[in-house]
């Protein structure tokens, strides 16, 4: 049963929905969530690849959303050079769809309620404060009071203009995406594969993530600035006709990734911002589920301690910011300033990457030691290679 | 703004990089109002289907 008043309501019931729901409610607090579609986790809008570190402190490994597992991280240059990565950390390739109920069902079990077909359609205020969400339902517009807002409400988020805090972001800060499943095609089912190049895929790169040995995510980001009038489809399309001619497709997807810094403002007075709402997805990767967890677990305690203090003033929920800023803020900045950077370099560049990688011993080739290595070797060049961060998607996720 | 509702994937890209707040999505449709609409043409640019033309 639906109650006509919460504690905290959450809006959007995907990573960082489902983990801020369940941490506030684990803590003691009264938890609403509201997901717009049918199901949590569709329609799924991601390549699905995780680190194992990056999502194990937020739920148990269950083979139910496992497709694969990866080991390898294959660079391909943009001259035809490819460099393997094996020192990176497990990763897995998620089936989403499951794997996001599988959080709302964690969120569940610790006592937050959840709606689908819920669409949040506006805050409600009263004095100058948010004092719950408006909502349709079944055709129906619905009020429920509450004194914290969560807005998990994705890259599409309007929660945060609603509260007027500013959430646009820059042509060049978001990657517009296509990604295909394909199957029937040849691929390493342990080994994610990228191709970086101005003509692959300009301000951003290819993604081969497998799912099974004969079917995978193969997808694309473009810079939002260089996507157009040539788009993410048509320069998919170039790739796997060159790389999969004979592939078939189950599945067509288009979306957006905010490849932003994190907004100045994700706190306000009763309302939080959390996941792609909040602009918190790895820039230089476009990874961001478990930054929306881990954003999500911190909001959620932080609302929790607010219901017991009731506090639900800017200066209170300021916590998270604060809590984020310790555990992701430093990283995501650097990640940004390094995206900058990625989004307009060269061809030559890339080559010049993936040739020094083919030089360090497989046994050494981590993130870590290729950065000492490359500072070793050609300062210059440990900019570049620092650039190319891209190769840890998996584990910097 | 004009969206061609055969080819959108109701992806919310759009959403995000419009600054008059213009673009609203629900679970089968994104509407632009074009009432609210500066024409910057962010959301034609961001597209990734190319499902956003000029006009009303
Ligand atoms: C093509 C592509 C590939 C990607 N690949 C990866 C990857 O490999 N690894 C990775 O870590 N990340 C990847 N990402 C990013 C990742 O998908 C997101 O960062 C992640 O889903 C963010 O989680 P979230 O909970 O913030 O938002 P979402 O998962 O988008 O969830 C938001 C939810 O809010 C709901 N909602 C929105 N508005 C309302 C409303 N008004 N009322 C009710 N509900 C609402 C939506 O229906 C949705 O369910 C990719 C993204 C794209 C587009």
């Amino acid at each position: 049963m639906v109650q006509d008043r919460y504690d905290v309501v959450v809006i959007g019931a995907g990573p960082a929905g489902s983990v801020a729901a369940r941490f506030a409610a684990e803590n003691g607090a009264s938890v609403l969530m509201l997901e717009r579609d049918r199901e949590p986790g569709i329609p799924v809008r991601c390549a699905e690849g995780v680190s194992h570190n990056g999502i194990t402190p937020f739920i148990d490994v269950d083979q139910r959303w496992i497709a694969s597992r990866i080991d390898v991280a294959k660079l391909h240059s943009p001259n035809g050079e490819t460099a393997n990565m094996h020192n990176n950390g497990l990763g897995y390739v998620l089936e989403r769809r499951v794997f996001d109920t599988a959080l709302c069902e964690l969120a569940a079990k610790h006592g937050a309620h959840l709606i689908t077909k819920a669409d949040a359609l506006d805050l409600v205020w009263k004095d100058g404060k948010i004092t719950g969400v408006k909502y349709k339902y079944s055709g129906e517009i619905r009020k429920v009071k509450c004194d914290i807002v969560i807005g998990a409400d994705g890259v599409e988020s309007r929660v945060g203009r609603w509260a007027g805090i500013k959430t646009v972001v820059r042509l060049e800060d978001i990657d517009t995406c296509a990604q295909y499943t394909l199957t029937d095609i040849d691929i390493e089912k342990d080994t994610c594969e990228f191709y970086f190049g101005t003509k692959v895929s300009p301000g951003g790169y290819i993604w081969i993530f497998p799912k099974s040995d004969n079917t995978a995510n193969v997808g694309i980001g473009l810079s939002g600035h260089l996507s157009h009038p040539k788009g993410p489809k048509e320069y998919l399309d170039e790739f796997v006709q060159r790389r999969f001619p004979e592939a078939k497709i189950t599945y067509t997807m288009y979306g957006g990734v905010p490849t932003a810094a994190t907004l100045d403002e994700i706190v306000k007075d009763n309302i939080m911002l959390v996941g792609d709402a909040a602009r918190q997805v790895n820039p230089i990767t476009g990874g961001g589920v478990v930054q929306a967890m881990i954003a999500g677990s911190i909001a959620g305690k932080v609302a929790a301690q607010a219901v017991k203090e009731k506090r639900f003033d800017k200066k209170f929920l300021k916590e998270y910011r604060k809590e984020w800023n310790k555990r992701l803020g430093k990283t995501q900045k650097t990640m940004f300033l390094m995206k900058e950077k990625f989004m307009n370099m060269n061809d030559e560049r890339f080559n010049r990457i993936v040739e020094f990688c083919q030089k360090i011993p497989r046994d050494k080739f981590s993130l870590k030691t290729l950065f000492t290595e490359a500072v070793k070797g050609d300062p210059k060049l440990m900019i570049d290679v620092a650039k190319a961060f891209v190769v840890s998607k998996i584990k910097m996720k | 703004m004009k969206i061609n509702r055969d080819l959108c994937d109701i992806c919310g890209s759009c959403v995000a990089v419009c600054p008059a707040d213009a673009i609203v999505v629900s679970e089968f449709i994104v509407d632009i109002d074009n009432e609210k609409c500066t024409n910057c043409l962010n959301c034609l640019k961001v597209c990734p289907i190319k499902a956003i033309e000029e006009g009303e």
